[in-house]
């Protein structure tokens, strides 16, 4: 009821503005009609004739910084270059950065910042399943829209998000197909950090192996997050001696796990490894020696060799510099803001409820990955990439999927 | 005034302190903020509950706990369950595998409620845990540590480790606990709707008046005969012991009213915002309750609360406006109030409130609370030998 009496009420004041402006506007004989504010916009967003408010919410600080500056910098990117487009609808985008500080309850009060008090539009923004749980009761009761960039393990599905990473089934499924095929593995060791999202797509991964590869698991293990100690692990995995190790090992421990990997002997001579946590991003850290040869399942990798992406990567450089790299998520990030402006385009106006409407059945040809379509379940269609890792720290797109149609919640996988 | 009443407000000059920050709470932040920043506030206030809690203990005490994030967490989960199990009926669960359990025990294959969630279906009871456990625990740790007279550095120390440990086991546990995500999207309690606007109200506000209760409580903790003891604890243990006490009773007494205050801070915090995650458990918010406490002067209660505004409004606006400085900026405000304030905001209204004339009679408001100059040097000199103020913040910064 009481959301009701706020939306009515937010109408009333949003019809009220809008007279004010179309007044205003009336006098203002260049201004096209079509567009103008009081069209585009009734329900009290930062929309004005000339520009377009829009959060970003990220880590820029704390444990995930690192992780997320990628993500800040590829919408920030996306951001210039609508802008230099001439914006959305004839405004250009003003950005209201917010710092959620690596600490899930700050995504929230943030998160509630940006939609209650500076009324953005749209925010880009949250990285880990932490944040956005954190985040989304606020997006759902304020009514905003968020872009959430990062791959995750599925299980949800919101009104006021849209999902611009894989879930689960669409990095796990294919990427484990393939590994079965090409090097005939029938036994698999499990290995990831111990929250909701390895632990879930190891789930999927089990019940995948199991019922339809008919191979067998070997051993699964969950390692606390920012653990170092490998030492135990890999030796319960050269007792075990899997086929392949499927990891989702994230953050600092990272680097702990691949080192002690090398110096334990296990390189990708003697091992076959496919992670779904490793993308350029990561591999800084890691350095490539300690990867070389291994295999992550992405949707994107930097090398790919579309025009497309070689635009991209040409333009990020540009901006950040000649040593960035472009990892999986920052490249669904940099997808956000292109996105939103082609639904707020499709819509004809930047009210959350026609944006959200709009954009299922989108398909954005221009994307760096290549062709992607929004569906109904505000998750994207997308490709899978097998890349083999080189010392230089960037992969070799081995195997290229279908598309796979997103199913975050997957029937026979729960 | 009668003499009971003017005992626990601590005379005329404490009336006059409570008074003003009773008008800052109630009616100025109510008119001068909107929703949104009242919202916030009350958030703060939630953690001024552990401020006060932590002028009993530490500034009046001289018992540092660094674990005091273990009793707020302890009655803000307590809370969460309940309101994460109302939010869990059958129906909207529908999706899941097992309807009717909380959707993180469904993603982690648990396919029923643990035991120790079916207290939390009872609101009453509910209240009663949040009231009894963390008092409890405390009782344990407290019994444990202060029978063997095990005190200052040590005990940080192990408040700290239990801290630790309870984070740990909280982020490992995650089929029980929700795991590093914490118990999320929490939104009624007995179906009344704790997240529109007239029930942030209402919810500041009973905020506002527990805060005042545990100020009260706690002043006429500290103007009691205990009060003096614990005074007398703080700055000569041994003397007291040697007089016939049994000095870890007091304070085991005095760890189990922090806990619960703090608990009911906890409690509250988890109804405001809406939910609860093991990163107000741990070390990091634990030391960062005593740097309010530190900041608003470890000795005044009403200096806690004003400390605790004080941080987090400097935190949410330099956050906002330098959102990739803002942690530099903090680290500084702390060290220069440390190195040029070491009593914190109720050191800066002693030392210079005298030489406003208007201020002449009332000088000592929250002096008034303050130990005399003597005793002060001395707990000074112990606190900087048990562990030293700088080296907190430093830690943090």
């Amino acid at each position: 009821m009481s959301n009701l009496n706020r939306r009515n009420f937010m109408r009333v004041g949003g019809a009220l503005a809008a007279a004010l402006l179309s007044a205003g506007i009336l006098t203002n004989t260049a201004f096209a009609a079509d567009t103008s504010t009081a069209k585009v916009m009734t329900t009290g967003l930062a929309v004005t004739d000339t520009t377009v408010k829009v959060g970003i919410l990220h880590s820029a600080t704390g444990t995930m910084a690192i992780s997320e500056t990628g993500s800040i910098q590829a919408e920030k990117l996306a951001i210039e270059q609508i802008n230099a487009m001439g914006g959305i609808l004839g405004r250009k985008i003003e950005v209201i950065q917010e710092d959620g500080a690596s600490d899930w309850p700050t995504f929230a009060e943030k998160a509630k910042k940006l939609l209650a008090s500076d009324k953005v539009a749209a925010v880009m923004g949250c990285w880990t399943s932490a944040s956005r749980k954190a985040a989304l009761p606020v997006f759902e009761k304020e009514n905003g829209l968020l872009f959430y960039p990062t791959f995750y393990e599925g299980l949800e599905q919101s009104k006021n998000v849209f999902y611009t990473g894989q879930e689960a089934t669409q990095q796990i499924l294919a990427g484990l197909d393939w590994i079965a095929k090409e090097k005939k593995a029938k036994t698999f060791y499990l290995i990831g950090s111990d929250y909701i999202w390895p632990r879930t797509s190891m789930k999927i991964a089990r019940k995948h192996i199991e019922q339809h590869l008919h191979g067998s698991v070997v051993g699964e293990e969950y390692i606390a997050l920012g653990d170092t100690q490998f030492g135990s692990v890999i030796n319960k995995i050269k007792l075990k001696k899997p086929d392949v190790i499927y990891a989702a090992v994230v953050g600092g421990s990272n680097v702990a796990w691949f080192k002690q990997l090398n110096a334990a002997g296990l390189n990708s001579t003697k091992q076959t490894m496919l992670t779904i946590s490793v993308t350029e991003d990561e591999v800084l850290g890691i350095g490539g020696e300690n990867l070389a040869g291994f295999y992550s399942a992405m949707k994107y990798f930097q090398s790919q060799d579309n025009p497309e992406n070689k635009k991209f990567v040409t333009a990020f450089k540009a901006k950040y510099g000649e040593k960035s790299v472009i990892g999986d998520v920052t490249q669904a990030a940099y997808l956000g803001p292109w996105l939103y402006k082609a639904a707020v385009e499709r819509a004809g106006s930047f009210d959350v409820d026609k944006v959200q409407a709009a954009l299922p059945g989108y398909v954005f040809k221009d994307a760096p990955e290549g062709s992607v379509t929004v569906e109904k379940n505000h998750h994207l269609t997308t490709k899978l990439r097998i890349g083999q890792w080189g010392k230089d720290g960037q992969a070799k797109v081995v195997y290229t999927s279908g598309y796979i149609k997103p199913d975050p919640f997957p029937k026979g996988y729960q | 005034m009668n003499t009971s009443l003017s005992k626990l407000v601590g005379g005329k000059e404490g009336l006059v302190g409570l008074a003003v920050l009773a008008a800052i709470i109630f009616v100025v932040l109510p008119l001068g903020v909107d929703i949104f920043r009242l919202n916030l506030v009350g958030k703060y206030l939630t953690y001024a509950f552990v401020a006060v809690s932590l002028v009993l203990l530490w500034g009046n005490g001289g018992i540092l706990s660094l674990g005091q994030g273990i009793f707020f967490g302890l009655g803000g989960y307590g809370m969460a369950m309940f309101m994460k199990l109302e939010a869990s009926d059958p129906i909207t669960t529908k999706i899941q595998t097992t309807p009717g359990i909380p959707d993180f025990m469904d993603w982690n294959q648990i396919t029923s409620l643990p035991w120790f969630w079916e207290p939390f279906k009872s609101l009453p009871l509910t209240i009663l845990i949040i009231l009894t456990i963390p008092a409890l625990f405390a009782y344990l740790i407290g019994f444990a540590m202060f029978k063997r007279r095990v005190g200052g550095v040590y005990f940080a120390i192990i408040t700290q480790a239990i801290a630790l440990i309870l984070s740990i086991l909280i982020v490992g546990q995650q089929g029980f606990t929700g795991g590093v995500n914490g118990i999320t999207d929490l939104k009624t309690v007995w179906g009344w709707d704790t997240r529109n606007d007239s029930a942030k109200y209402i919810l500041y506000y009973l905020n506002g008046f527990l805060l005042f209760g545990a100020i009260l409580l706690s002043k006429y903790v500290l103007n009691s005969k205990f009060g003096m003891l614990l005074l007398a604890m703080r700055d000569k243990e041994e003397r007291v012991r040697f007089s016939g006490y049994d000095v870890s009773n007091f304070k085991i007494f005095i760890f189990c009213l922090a806990a619960m205050i703090s608990a009911v801070g906890g409690a509250m915090f988890t109804l405001q915002v809406g939910f609860m995650s093991p990163s107000f458990v741990g070390i990091v918010p634990s030391i960062e309750m005593v740097i309010f406490c530190a900041v608003g002067g470890r000795a005044s209660l009403i200096g806690a609360v004003y400390g605790t505004l004080f941080v987090n409004f400097g935190k949410t606006f330099f956050s906002e406006s330098y959102p990739e400085l803002w942690l530099f900026i903090m680290g500084g405000l702390f060290i220069a109030v440390v190195m040029f304030f070491p009593d914190g905001l109720a050191g800066i209204w002693a030392k210079y409130s005298h030489k406003l004339n208007f201020f002449k009679k009332k000088s000592s408001v929250i002096v008034a609370e303050m130990p005399s100059d003597i005793t002060k040097k001395d707990a000074d000199k112990k606190m900087a030998n048990d562990i030293g103020v700088t080296n907190i913040e430093g830690a943090k910064a």
